[in-house]
């Protein structure tokens, strides 16, 4: 019990510690210009504006790509092919997915399409993202669909609705809030990606909207930023890393939020 | 007319009297779980207006024999039916027939309540839906009229657009009740619609299956024969698979001819 204990207060004593020396260092150089200026070039004045955006951007692109390829293939699993050995194999290969470094992802799209566009784009970047989000969804949508009982299906059968309509009225509607939270967790999880980033949107100085061209991104940045010589810098990546903890914080804590509003329903 | 028959032959069926019309006609029915036989031989008609009880122990076989005739059990797989169900002169269990139009004939009603995640009135409204383009005031209509028959509407009627939810368990089974009656089937098989519901809920719908076979062709499978005695006219008793006994309820409850089914009703097994 005494080592349980101790092994759980030293877990979250280094929390508390990575939490304090993050506000610590963060809060210094937080200011408007943060969020509205570019990134400087070393010992210059300036933001991480065009990372914050680029992050935006590439975190919308991962979900809008991945979500619905996920929400389907879930469905699929859990629907139709609820009894197929095709559903056994696909959730065996999506759970290696789940668990593969995203690096290696990284490298996979870097080869794909970076090599054969012939440049780095917000793209690339997206689709990197995209295939992190898809093993989450795919899950938590599978998993979310067969909490649905059964007898709601029926129901919805002995009415004569097609399957199509039990599912898409009755059964996500059931399994909303479930769906909803794995694709929260999926975003705050690429949110804070860099490895697959580094390979696919690479980074940009500037501001860019352009999805064909390299696009800066928090983490990527704070990357760039924390390992250079200069101080400014450094303290920018520092101001980068509070933000984009807090962004994460808030995503899983409303993930947490909805799981809780759909069990008490 | 007696009703006389051994557990492996099928039941002698009495004779259709004067103004009873066979809605559906259940001919040398067989199905199967995979390998092992549920139903074996079953000869059973379904009269028109009039509610039939399916009666037995455990595991008879009486809930598989009500999912057959909205093939329900197509759902799954490893589960097939032989032999014929005739409604409305055609074979239910014919290859081609369209499952959909099929069940939005034959409504049913489960034994757990199951209203959808949505509204009252959605829940109304998405079976009428599926088949009918209706202009907001006849759908509104219609939601009233099937809530009415179930009973219901004076008790929802201010709080349409709350869940289905949020209503306690015996108002949820009148909402499917009401839910099945609105798509306007033929016939209504209830399952044990009663078995999670308190007793004052259990007679309001005990009420409401008397009324509703005015109007719809329905069966019922009980595990409560003073509730089966209330509410049919017709009881079939069937044990281990097989229709033991089919006949008018006064007489199956008084004075049944197989012995298995005396047992049963006097409450020596089951």
């Amino acid at each position: 019990m005494i080592l349980s204990l101790l092994a759980t207060v030293f877990g979250a004593a280094w929390l508390l510690v990575i939490l304090g020396t993050l506000v610590w260092n963060g809060v210094a150089g937080l200011s408007l210009q943060v969020f509205t200026e570019n990134t400087p070039p070393p010992g210059g004045q300036g933001g991480i504006a065009n990372a914050i955006v680029g992050s935006l951007i590439l975190t919308v692109f991962g979900v809008v790509i991945g979500t619905p390829i996920g929400i389907l293939a879930g469905t699929y699993m859990a629907e139709y092919g609820r009894y197929a050995r095709l559903t056994s194999v696909i959730r065996f290969v999506n759970d290696i997915l789940l668990s593969a470094p995203s690096i290696v992802i990284g490298l996979f799209v870097y080869e794909v399409l970076v090599v054969r566009m012939g440049h780095f784009s917000a793209w690339a970047g997206g689709v990197a993202l995209a295939m992190l989000v898809i093993p989450v969804v795919v899950r938590t949508t599978e998993d979310m669909l067969l909490l649905v009982p059964n007898t709601l299906r029926e129901a919805g059968s002995a009415l004569g609705a097609p399957r199509w309509r039990i599912i898409s009225s009755v059964g996500y509607r059931a399994a909303r809030a479930g769906i909803l939270t794995g694709v929260l967790l999926a975003v705050a999880r690429i949110t804070g990606e860099t490895a697959p980033l580094l390979f696919t949107a690479l980074n940009n100085q500037f501001w860019s909207l352009d999805p064909n061209a390299p696009m800066a991104s928090l983490p990527v940045t704070i990357f760039q930023f924390a390992l250079s010589p200069y101080a400014d810098w450094q303290q920018l990546a520092w101001t980068g890393a509070l933000v984009i903890t807090f962004a994460v914080l808030t995503l899983n804590i409303v993930a947490r939020y909805l799981s809780t509003l759909g069990q008490t329903k | 007319m007696n009703d006389v028959s051994v557990a492996t032959a099928p039941a002698v069926i009495p004779a259709n009297k004067a103004g009873l019309e066979e809605k559906i006609s259940i001919r040398n029915l067989r199905f199967y779980y995979g390998d092992s036989l549920a139903l074996k031989t079953i000869n059973l008609p379904l009269y028109k207006n009039l509610v039939t009880a399916f009666i037995g122990p455990s595991g008879c076989g009486k809930s598989t024999l009500l999912r057959v005739l909205n093939r329900m059990y197509d759902l799954y797989p490893g589960q097939r039916a032989e032999g014929e169900v005739i409604f409305d002169g055609a074979n239910i269990l014919a290859p081609k027939v369209d499952l959909n139009l099929l069940r939005s004939r034959i409504g049913m009603v489960f034994q757990k309540p199951t209203p959808f995640p949505m509204s009252i009135y959605d829940n109304i409204a998405f079976g009428v839906q599926l088949y009918e383009r209706l202009p907001r005031a006849e759908m509104d209509e219609r939601v009233e009229a099937a809530l009415t028959k179930a009973a219901l509407w004076g008790e929802v009627k201010d709080k349409l657009t709350a869940s289905g939810l949020s209503l306690s368990g015996g108002q949820q089974q009148r909402l499917c009740i009401a839910r099945a009656i609105a798509v306007r089937p033929e016939v209504v098989l209830f399952d044990e619609p009663c078995s999670a519901l308190d007793p004052i809920s259990t007679s309001k719908i005990e009420e409401l299956i008397d009324e509703l076979k005015s109007e719809y062709t329905i069966a019922i499978v009980t595990h409560n024969m003073q509730q089966a005695a209330r509410v049919s006219d017709k009881t079939a008793f069937m044990y281990l698979g097989s229709l033991i006994e089919f006949g008018d309820t006064d007489k199956i409850f008084t004075a049944p001819t197989d012995r298995r089914t005396q047992d049963y009703i006097t409450g020596r097994f089951g």
